[in-house]
């Protein structure tokens, strides 16, 4: 094949994929909901809906901009600073991020007890769940960005202050542009934390098309909730790219082996102090109560996770199992269709390319109980997968390609057409200039983008629950989910037991991959 | 772009050999579809099989509310041949859809008239939503509703939001049947009280059972909660089974939750549909119904655990509405709730 | 004036820069020389204000600079490598250091720092494309631009070509020259330190182990490292004062009575009869010709001569008797330090 069929044809998987698994599912369920009335009418008609509108996005805003405050500062120590424990505590950050949302947010009741306003949950639930989308996107670059430069603006008369200002943070921009639209997304389509902790006084769009489809079985309302909220998601995601487009310059990267170091003064040793005392209060604690929780009995409720659970049908062991399968299936779909997303993304300049950006990560900003009813109405043609054991981790392929998509697009813009030009120029054949030059970068962005969609993955808990399941084929979610309704000290014990190995599994995910990452360094 | 193409094919393939379909014109499997809080002993399950005559696959839909919303959008191409698991609260509105076909199980004999309510469905477990209280703190006690809008019980209560919780719409349907709209004191006026007596609402039964209640494995501090009668069986089961139950049920202001299944009427499941259905109300399966779902049989005859003879009481009156009167006025009355107690 | 006194910077338990005295004197050239992990850009970079020194003391004008935050000191630093910023362009990068100390007409000052370096006309550029000469001058000119009071380079011609360096150097030479600017240098390359410094100062692992102006280094190494360094060779010879037993034979040499290591200045090798040897090798240097003689024993020495040496031919070679510097005591006397060290 030729070289730009080549580029075609890496395009077109991506594409087929999101027309087929979500594009087609959505318009089918939002014709079919707004066939049984206008939704719309009922949207503008009703003061409490527009609340919900303006609700669900000021709180999106806040918890963003709530996020990168406490991120960035983690995000920094964590990737310039070489101290022991560093790579736990990289973990640690993000075990949140797949704590399914149902576990935390019972955690965040009992921790805050009746004190704390809702809002105030909310938001502090928003923070410690996407943490690690800041630590873990920004952390990326900034420990790649060659420290000389803020020194440079240091010696040329820059304090501190102004040198981050003017220096790291317009390299960074990126990034941190990629990890607020993502947190921004996040919050802006938060479910399980604003019905849990919002007690129904605050209200996401999200939250009420549930309510209204589910509960109420108002489809149309829900199908114009829905596209309003596709509407606002898309144009935040527009707006992005564009911006991302104009921003991104070549950075000469380093190896992050080469820019951290031991804090030396009195201010960087505070500053590591802080962080810490941070991560302590606003991750460990919480996380902590739910370890605790699971040891009351010894350990009865680990010992009986292999046994069949009869409130479970399957034993926790399976659901163990089922998550695993279930992650690194949707891990290599997400990294394949990822990988070529973001390669035809990064490659392409112009509109087109900034619309298919915008596109693949359509699927975090939309509802997950449209999609899952989409899917149901839709998936049965040519042949029925609406049932099978396929549905789960195509759904999380769904909301994992974006991950590999946002971590690999910047990476491989950053090669530098020169290093490219050198190696063609060195005799290297197009293939070949792919294999020793693009490839290394490449691989290393795949290596985070895969961590993130495993532990999508894992965590996953909304959109699984909207999609129809084989009992057998409960995930580690679903079952802390299933034995949390249930009374009896043995069944919550083994619900936190539970919700432990989940963090585990997580963190040595993390962990094993931060490895192997900074041993390909370069 | 060939080579593109014929992957895609495999991809497709391996999913179809992965899952096979359901459209067959003779069945060879038959598929349950239920909610996520399903579950069965594995013997039991073997023994469906063998009951049946065909592979039964067991699919779950989400919580009822979300698995009856399923159920009728995928009426023309249904999910299954049976489901099982829709209550009263959402009976009407299945009914209305003409979501199942009739059948009239032989084994109706054995279940109490009150709870077959319609030929299209069958009724297979009831559940009582009941105020479960903390015996450590209250010591045994049978307050009536009325009762705990009562100094002596200001901030003990929790209830879940019935907006997003089905106990706790079940608990204010319990209100409306007991209070009434009208008259001198009507169940808004009840809710006005206890809203004026400090009662916490929660989104959830989780959140209100194990955040905000202090009973059983409850970290909270309210000793009063909207639960099941079968919680405190459960609490003995899952918990010490040395120590004295920690929790106990107030019979006033129970709710009865009748599940039904019904053979969808799409399905070509025939003779092994109401096979299954016959099954699931049959012995082996009720008899399994309380220790798995923590629910009881509606065939009378089934033999209850120990544990659920000792520690429940099962209420003499829970209070019942017709299932049409529900799905007519569930809207107005989550409203009005809403207007009363939390804004 | 800068002083440095008893500075010393020390990673746990790994020394990088060991008790240097060290001062340069305001309008001279200070070249800091030694091979790659020397020290010498932690010195800079101490001075700087980037590394916090383990002891010893920093002083600008009889003031001590270690409370002084970096963006407070009055000195400039280019970087190895540059580290110009690459989301701004070149005008934005020389303008930089000017805009945040909130100097007044930095369009014009910039403009002046562009055309020193004869960089007018490009500043709209941005940084990622330029040629790696243009990268180096606008590097020097973002330095210049604040006007510094001292000026530090660090291997500020590293990556560059040989012809481009000899004309870079000359161009800073002549820029320092018209300033009168302080200047420390930094530079594993002899030549360049040479050429540009009024001081050379030789780095050792971390300690400043000779410093002088270059002829005083060149006619009088200190250490056996440092007349390495300069590619002199250094042999044991035993001297009675007038000759010496050296690898090559006896040869002329005033050094005291005794056993020597000692250096053989490349400028007291010339052509005459004290030592026969034969060609080996030959290069052109402009106007004349260095040719590698082989003589019957020891290694083989370089000589400057006139007419192209055929390989192979014998020539004669002279050595000056004042041309041997003592660079400390022969290594067959002094085992014991030798094993203790």
């Amino acid at each position: 094949m030729t070289r730009r069929r080549w580029q075609w044809a890496i395009a077109a998987l991506p594409a087929l994929f999101l027309a087929w698994f979500f594009a087609y599912p959505l318009i089918r369920i939002l014709e079919r909901s707004l066939r049984d009335g206008n939704g719309f009418a009922d949207v503008f008609g009703d003061g409490g809906v527009m609340g919900v509108i303006w609700f669900t996005a000021w709180q999106a805003a806040v918890s963003t901009l709530l996020t990168l405050l406490a991120g960035l500062p983690v995000a920094y120590v964590l990737s310039r600073f070489r101290f022991p424990g560093r790579a736990l505590l990289r973990a640690i950050v993000t075990v949140p991020f797949v704590t399914p949302t149902v576990v935390a947010a019972t955690a965040f009741v009992a921790l805050l007890g009746d004190g704390a306003t809702s809002l105030v949950a909310i938001l502090l639930a928003h923070v410690f769940f996407n943490i690690a989308v800041v630590v873990r996107t920004v952390g990326g670059l900034w420990e790649h960005l060659d420290p000389r430069l803020d020194e440079a603006a240091r010696t040329l008369g820059a304090t501190r202050l102004g040198a981050f200002r003017r220096i790291t943070l317009p390299l960074l921009r990126p990034a941190i542009a990629a990890a607020a639209a993502i947190v921004f997304l996040f919050t802006f389509t938060s479910f399980g934390v604003v019905l849990i902790l919002g007690d129904l006084r605050w209200v996401t769009i999200e939250v009420e098309i549930w309510r209204q489809a589910t509960g109420l079985f108002n489809l149309p309302l829900a199908a114009a909730l829905s596209i309003i909220q596709i509407a606002t998601v898309g144009a935040a995601l527009f707006v992005y790219s564009r911006y991302q487009e104009r921003r991104s310059a070549e950075i000469s990267l380093l190896p992050g082996s080469l820019t951290a170091r031991a804090p030396r003064t009195w201010g960087e040793k505070l500053l590591l102090a802080g962080v810490i005392a941070e991560i302590v209060v606003l991750l460990v604690v919480p996380l902590g109560t739910l370890v605790a929780r699971s040891l009351t009995d010894g350990i009865d409720a680990y010992a009986s996770l292999a046994e069949p659970s009869g409130v479970l049908a399957v034993s926790p062991g399976r659901a163990i199992a089922n998550s695993l399968a279930f992650g690194l299936t949707a891990t290599a779909l997400a990294l394949v269709i990822g990988m070529a997303a973001a390669v035809t993304v990064a490659r392409g300049r112009g509109g087109l390319s900034q619309w298919f950006d915008s596109l693949l990560m359509l699927p975090l900003g939309t509802s997950a109980v449209t999609i899952g009813f989409g899917l149901l109405i839709s998936m049965d043609r040519p042949i029925d997968i609406r049932a099978s054991w396929w549905i789960v981790p195509l759904a999380h392929t769904l909301v994992a390609v974006p991950f590999i998509v946002r971590t690999a697009v910047p990476v491989i813009r950053s090669v530098p057409p020169r290093l490219r030009e050198a190696a063609a120029t060195l005799g290297a054949a197009p293939r070949t200039v792919w294999r020793r030059v693009d490839a290394p970068f490449v691989a290393r962005a795949a290596a985070i983008g895969a961590g993130f969609a495993f532990a999508v993955s894992l965590g996953e808990f909304g959109a699984t629950t909207f999609l129809v399941r084989p009992l057998e084929n409960q995930t580690i979610p679903t079952a802390i989910f299933r034995l949390l309704g249930q009374p009896g000290s043995a069944n919550f014990a083994k619900a936190m037991a539970l919700a432990t190995i989940l963090m585990l599994l997580a963190a040595g995910a993390v962990m094993a991959i931060d490895r192997l990452r900074s041993a390909g360094d370069f | 772009m060939r080579f593109r193409s014929a992957s895609l094919l495999i991809v497709l393939a391996l999913v179809a050999a992965a899952c096979g379909s359901n459209a067959a014109a003779a069945p060879d499997e038959i598929v349950l579809v239920t909610h996520d809080s399903f579950a069965i002993s594995e013997d039991v399950r073997d023994a469906m099989e063998t009951a049946v005559g065909l592979p039964v696959r067991i699919v779950q839909a989400g919580d009822a509310g979300a698995m009856v919303n399923q159920a009728i959008l995928t009426k023309d191409n249904p999910l299954g041949d049976v489901l099982y698991g829709i209550d009263n609260t959402f009976l009407t509105r299945a009914l209305e859809e003409d979501l199942f076909r009739e059948y009239r199980s032989p084994l109706l004999d054995s279940v109490p008239s009150e709870l077959d309510l319609d030929h299209h469905v069958t009724p297979i477990d009831v559940g009582d939503v009941c105020l479960n209280y903390d015996r450590e703190v209250l010591g045994d006690i049978q307050p009536s509703l009325r009762d705990l809008t009562g100094s002596e019980f200001a901030g003990q209560l929790v209830v879940q939001n019935p907006a997003t919780s089905s106990p706790g719409l079940s608990f204010l349907l319990a209100t409306v049947a007991e209070f009434g709209e009208t008259g001198d004191y009507t169940w808004i006026d009840f809710w006005a009280d206890l809203r004026a007596n400090d009662v916490k609402v929660d989104s959830g039964w989780e959140q209100a059972y194990y955040g905000s209640f202090s009973g059983g494995a409850g970290e909270g501090d309210r000793p009063l909660v909207v639960s099941y009668a079968s919680s405190p069986p459960a609490e003995v089961i899952f918990g010490d089974p040395t120590a004295p139950a920690p929790t106990g049920v107030i019979e006033a202001g129970c709710f009865r939750q009748i599940e039904f299944a019904g053979i969808l009427a799409g399905s070509n499941g025939g003779e092994y549909a109401e096979a299954l259905v016959d099954f699931m109300l049959d012995l082996q399966f009720q008899e399994d119904i309380p220790l798995t779902m923590f629910v009881f049989p509606a065939n009378e005859d089934a033999a209850l655990p120990p544990e659920f003879v000792e520690h429940t009481v099962v209420p003499a009156n829970p209070a019942r509405m017709d299932p049409d009167e529900i799905e007519a006025n569930r809207d107005r009355w989550i409203t009005e709730w809403t207007e009363v107690v939390t804004r | 004036m800068l002083r440095l006194g008893d500075l010393t910077i020390r990673y746990g338990t790994s020394v990088a820069v060991d008790s240097v005295d060290l001062q340069v004197a305001t309008g001279e050239v200070v070249a800091l020389l030694g091979p790659s992990g020397s020290g010498k850009t932690t010195l800079l970079r101490a001075i700087a204000g980037l590394e916090r020194p383990s002891s010893g003391t920093i002083m600008w004008r009889d003031a001590d600079m270690s409370a002084v935050p970096v963006h407070r000191r009055p000195f400039g630093m280019m970087f190895q490598d540059y580290a110009l910023f690459p989301h701004l362009s070149v005008a934005r990068n020389v303008a930089f250091g000017l805009e945040v100390t909130g100097a007044d007409d930095v369009g014009e000052h910039v403009a002046e720092s562009l055309r020193l370096v004869g960089l007018d006309g490009l500043e709209d550029r941005p940084i990622t494309e330029l040629s790696g000469g243009e990268q180096q001058r606008v590097a020097f000119a973002r330095t210049l631009a604040t006007r510094p009071e001292l000026i530090m380079l660090d291997e500020p011609l590293g990556a560059l070509d040989r012809e481009l360096r000899t004309r870079l150097l000359g161009e800073m030479s002549d820029v320092f020259r018209r300033l009168g600017q302080t200047v420390i240098y930094v530079t594993h390359d002899q030549e360049e330190a040479f050429a540009v410094a009024d001081t050379v100062a030789v780095l050792e692992d971390g300690r400043l182990i000779q410093s002088g102006s270059p002829d005083a280094l060149w006619t009088a190494p200190k250490t056996e490292f440092v007349a390495r360094f300069l590619g002199f060779p250094v042999v044991d010879i035993t001297a009675d004062g007038a000759h010496a037993e050296t690898p090559w034979g006896a040869l002329p040499c005033t050094l005291p009575t005794g056993r020597h290591r000692a250096a053989l200045l490349p400028d007291a090798i010339a052509i005459g009869d004290d030592l026969a040897g034969t060609v080996v090798a030959r290069s052109f240097v402009g106007g004349r010709w260095r040719a590698t003689a082989q003589p019957q024993s020891g290694t083989a020495l370089e000589v400057m001569v006139r007419n192209r040496p055929e390989i192979g031919s014998d020539i004669g070679i002279s050595i000056d008797p004042d041309g041997w510097a003592s660079v400390g005591q022969s290594r067959d006397d002094d085992t014991t330090e030798e094993v203790q060290a």
